[in-house]
């Protein structure tokens, strides 16, 4: 954590000379932690949201459409995961989304494993889980966040569930194509940078409040409290912390801060992951936007095998890590 | 001049309508605002990612609420 030290100085500095906190104390450590949490939290933020949004001025969904299009299932399956690391996910996206990519002949499994991937793995989500828990953690997120969205969508494009998707999603709409203006360099930069702002703008409160919650736990709740409701040997955990996660969607950004301080008092890593890939991944606002175009059935299968997959990852790191 | 916002209504596609208001009061320009939730309407510009603004049938921006001085050099 060599680059972060001169946060921690300054967190020091603050804690014990300018609000003269004695050392040592709950107080002392809560209000440390969150000093150097929040500052980390925001600057890791402000990097990587720019740096995502500079790649994805390349990758504007109306292309990606048009390079899955012309890619076979599984290599499809695979792209569109990765390129829905890069996309973040507005559910208000979601029905042109999911319309265009059918339209274009994107097949259904692929188009399930670009809606799949594009919330679950967002930068903000990755920012949070690394500066939490360290890279490893950030880095297994991803890679299983990755393998559930290509396997999910291979799945579904196996069960040849067309006939659950509204049969108008098959007529093609679009009169004009669109012309993708070619960006300079000055308008992608800017275009990151009021991106990064207004993730940041929109998100604050919900990672401080996070943060501060975190930060009293971290001082205030006995270590290992949660162990033995929440612990590794604990079957239902995993499941149990799915589905309260699925109704979570939008505070996604302060569930993060808070989830750590709760691993730190004895919630398994599994579970955590578990936890953080329904709040992300499986999203009720979502599910209900996606009825105008899928029959309820094949909301429910989607659901379902994502659902899996993520209790899946939760006892599997649980039981390796 | 017609200006259409393309969106079913999130808070980036009432941002972007704001912005291309200020933008045209700004330049004292008349033109017609219009709001298109219409999915197959949206889906018809080749639009997928929202909000989007066209401007007399051209779509000049998608997946972002422009600001006011890039909607004021496209009018």
């Amino acid at each position: 954590m060599g680059i972060f030290s001169p946060i921690q100085l300054f967190a020091d500095w603050l804690t014990y000379s300018i609000f003269s906190i004695q050392k040592g104390t709950l107080l002392a450590n809560a209000a440390n932690f969150f000093i150097f949490d929040t500052i980390k939290i925001f600057m890791l933020l402000a990097v990587i949201i720019f740096a995502v949004s500079f790649i994805r001025t390349y990758l504007p969904p109306e292309r990606i459409r048009i390079i899955l299009s012309q890619k076979s299932e599984y290599a499809g399956n695979i792209l569109a995961s990765l390129f829905g690391v890069v996309t973040p996910f507005c559910t208000c996206s979601a029905i042109p989304l999911f319309l265009g990519f059918i339209e274009a002949g994107v097949p259904l499994g692929v188009t399930f494993s670009f809606l799949v991937a594009s919330p679950m793995i967002n930068e903000v989500a990755l920012v949070l889980l690394f500066g939490m828990f360290g890279w490893r953690i950030a880095a297994i997120y991803l890679v299983s966040g990755v393998i559930i969205a290509i396997i999910s969508g291979i799945i579904i494009g196996k069960l040849k569930v067309e006939n659950l998707v509204e049969e108008f999603a098959y007529q093609n709409k679009t009169k004009s194509q669109l012309k993708m203006r070619k960006m300079g360099l000055m308008e992608r930069f800017d275009y990151s940078k009021s991106y990064a702002i207004d993730i940041i703008r929109r998100v604050w409160i919900y990672v401080v409040i996070g943060i501060g919650v975190g930060a009293w736990i971290h001082g205030y709740v006995p270590m290992d409290f949660l162990a033995k409701y929440a612990g590794a040997g604990k079957w239902y955990a995993v499941p149990l912390a799915a589905l309260i996660g699925i109704p979570l969607y939008s505070n996604a950004a302060g569930v993060i801060p808070l989830v750590s301080a709760l691993t730190e008092k004895g919630v398994s890593i599994g579970t955590t992951l578990a936890f953080m890939m329904a709040v992300t991944g499986l999203s009720l606002p979502e599910f209900m936007i996606l009825r105008k175009v899928m029959k309820l059935r094949l909301i429910m299968i989607f659901a379902a095998i994502v659902g899996i997959g993520i209790v899946f990852t939760g006892y599997l790191f649980n039981l390796i890590l | 001049m017609k200006i259409e916002v393309l969106g079913p209504g999130c808070p980036n596609c009432k941002k972007l309508e704001e912005n291309a208001r200020q933008a045209i009061k700004e330049m004292g320009i008349k033109a017609d605002i219009v709001k298109v939730s219409d999915i197959a309407k949206i889906i018809g510009y080749g639009v997928l990612s929202v909000p989007a603004l066209a401007i007399d049938g051209e779509v000049k921006c998608y997946g972002r609420a422009a600001s006011i001085s890039e909607i004021k050099k496209w009018l």
